[in-house]
């Protein structure tokens, strides 16, 4: 009798034990984006000698804002199990419809307002088509939508590259604020408020409800189906923000603008490991994401690597990215066995 | 706490008023009937074990009366009052909760998220669902709640997810308890749980009418049926085709009841 009791205190003792194991491993999964970013930082600066140079690391701030804004808007899709690849030509009509209502060489700033409006309407035609068209596949309706308005772009543009751009918007993306590329600094102030919105609102809250159970969700009675078409609007939204940026960056509006920038987007959120299962992630891990993609494009670039190389890096990095995310459900569920076992010990 | 034989709070649950009714309730998803005119009743304090066969038309049954499927025709009333359930957002307005089946809690928010999820507060109001939540305020409120549930041990800002399948079930049962003001409907509540878990579960359920909850419980499991049940109803095709007072020894009689040979 003795004997058994002295066994049944020792195996809840590893069981405890391992638990500690499996949840600090959970807390470098999570950790993971930032612990990668400094990793690669550190490693480029130390072999390419002009990677951490003033210069250099303002090139890449404002070369990531671009992808910044459009991950912001996607880890909201994402994070309600969905996926918007129409993000790309939304900067591409964007840009020409700006272009073509206020001309090039007229300053306005209506414009500011035009690039966001025109993504925020792809992005509620997105997210009715999802919620109210009962197509359970937000992939297919999104790269329907990518040929619909990469069309349209051209239609509008007529096949033309329209020069210029008007100065504000010129500014916000070559622009610095005390050394700061202005571009980065707005994705910032807008990553800030996407933070508040998401960890100190209900709606937030209500948002991570539906990606980590959408059923249960409209059980206990919340606006499911407009929770989701408020997330692919905002995506829309922070698109066509994008596309100001591409604008002010490229001085040129084409009809061509923005093709591949929605993998890029997805790429930043999941390497920032925000969850393909929904309900998951954060967005300053998805800053983070953004960040390791244009570090990972630069310094190859510094090291004199061909370009070619850092596509395949960077499709491995999803790759990684993706198994660690199945790893952490399974240290999730061991942790819960664990935790039931001990319980009923 | 002394306790009533069963027989007892049987006849104190008839002679008490009507907490819920259903009358003729039908529902057909094309050519396949899952409820073909049940009926139920509930009392003021009473605990009912729904019970039937897989395909008996509990599941439909629980749903129409929590909002999620509408009645072809039937009439659900609360209080002698007719009940027009279109979401169960209704529900839960009329002050009915319900505990799903198989753990209906979000694993990736906290414990305190998921007890108040669709009743938080916000500030300032008039900014709706864009208002500011309070985490020490929602904390302090799972606290009050805790006590009085016997789940004060959790923390409410353990990330649920982690949690073992009866901490879990424990904060769902606890969501449907504190905002319930009139019935509380759980859907085979210790499927998932150990011994010692389903244990803790049944113990909250049991003191539910102290509260002046009644309550409806679907389990296949006919011990646990014994130890909370006032009354069985059971289910078979989609009608409800007898009732029996639930004292200890009937679970021979409720099998084959459920199974139609007596």
């Amino acid at each position: 009798m003795e004997a058994h009791v002295d066994i049944a205190g020792k195996s809840s003792e590893t069981a405890a034990g391992r638990r500690d194991y499996l949840s600090v491993l959970l807390w470098l999964l999570q950790a993971g984006p930032i612990i990668i970013l400094v990793t690669l930082v550190v490693a480029f600066g130390l072999l390419a000698p002009h990677f951490i140079s003033v210069r250099n690391l303002q090139n890449l701030l404002a070369q990531s804002a671009i992808v910044c804004a459009l991950g912001l808007g996607q880890f909201l899709v994402i994070l309600v199990r969905g996926v918007d690849v129409s993000v790309g030509s939304v900067i591409a009509l964007s840009v020409v419809t700006v272009a073509t209502l206020t001309g090039v060489d007229q300053p306005s700033s209506v414009a500011l307002v035009i690039y966001p409006l025109v993504g925020l309407i792809v992005g509620l035609i997105n997210g009715f088509l999802i919620v109210k068209g009962g197509i359970p596949q937000p992939l297919v309706v999104t790269v329907a939508m990518l040929g619909i308005v990469a069309g349209v772009a051209l239609l509008i543009s007529g096949g033309n590259t329209l020069v210029g751009v008007s100065p504000a918007v010129h500014w916000l993306a070559n622009g610095k604020v005390l050394g700061i590329p202005a571009g980065a600094l707005m994705v910032l102030v807008l990553a800030g408020l996407f933070w508040l919105m998401l960890r100190r609102t209900q709606w937030g809250r209500w948002l991570y409800a539906v990606g980590g159970n959408p059923d249960v969700a409209q059980w206990v009675g919340l606006p499911r189906d407009r929770l989701i078409m408020s997330a692919y609007a905002i995506c829309g939204t922070t698109a066509g923000i994008a596309g100001m940026l591409y604008h002010g960056r490229t001085g040129s509006a084409s009809p061509l603008s923005g093709i591949g920038y929605e993998l890029d987007a997805i790429t930043a959120v999941v390497v920032g490991g925000a969850s393909l299962f929904g309900g998951r992630g954060s967005i300053t891990n998805v800053l983070f994401g953004a960040l390791i993609i244009a570090t990972i494009r630069s310094g190859l670039q510094q090291l004199d690597v061909s370009p070619f190389w850092s596509s395949v890096a960077i499709g491995i990095g999803i790759l990684l990215a993706l198994e660690l995310d199945v790893l952490r459900k399974h240290i999730e569920t061991r942790i819960r066995t664990l935790r039931a076992r001990q319980v009923s010990q | 706490m002394s306790v009533a034989s069963p027989d007892s709070i049987s006849n104190v649950a008839s002679a008490a008023r009507l907490a819920l009714s259903v009358r003729d309730a039908r529902k057909a998803y094309g050519f396949v009937t899952a409820l073909a005119g049940a009926s139920l009743d509930l009392h003021e304090g009473e605990i009912v074990a729904l019970l039937g066969d897989n395909g008996a038309g509990k599941s439909t049954l629980i749903k129409a009366i929590t909002g999620i499927v509408t009645l072809d025709s039937g009439d659900i009333e609360l209080d002698g009052r007719p009940l027009r359930l279109r979401s169960p957002a209704d529900a839960r307005a009329s002050g009915i909760e319900t505990v799903f089946q198989d753990l209906a809690v979000f694993d990736n928010l906290t414990v305190s998220d998921n007890f108040l999820i669709g009743r938080e507060q916000t500030w300032p109001r008039w900014l709706g669902p864009l208002g500011l939540l309070s985490a020490g305020q929602e904390q302090r409120q799972w606290r009050e709640h805790a006590s009085a549930l016997s789940v004060s041990h959790v923390s409410p800002s353990q990330e649920i997810g982690l949690m073992s399948g009866g901490q879990r079930q424990a904060v769902a049962v606890a969501r449907a308890v504190a905002f319930a003001r009139r019935v509380v409907i759980l859907d085979e509540p210790t499927a998932a749980l150990g011994v010692r878990e389903s244990d803790e579960i049944l113990t909250m359920v049991r003191r539910l009418p102290e509260r002046g909850l009644s309550v409806i419980i679907v389990s296949h499991n006919m011990d646990h049926v014994v130890r909370v049940a006032d009354r069985a109803v059971v289910m078979r095709q989609g009608r409800s085709v007898g009732e029996m007072t639930v004292r200890q020894g009937v679970q021979k009689d409720l099998v084959a009841m459920i199974m139609g040979v007596t």
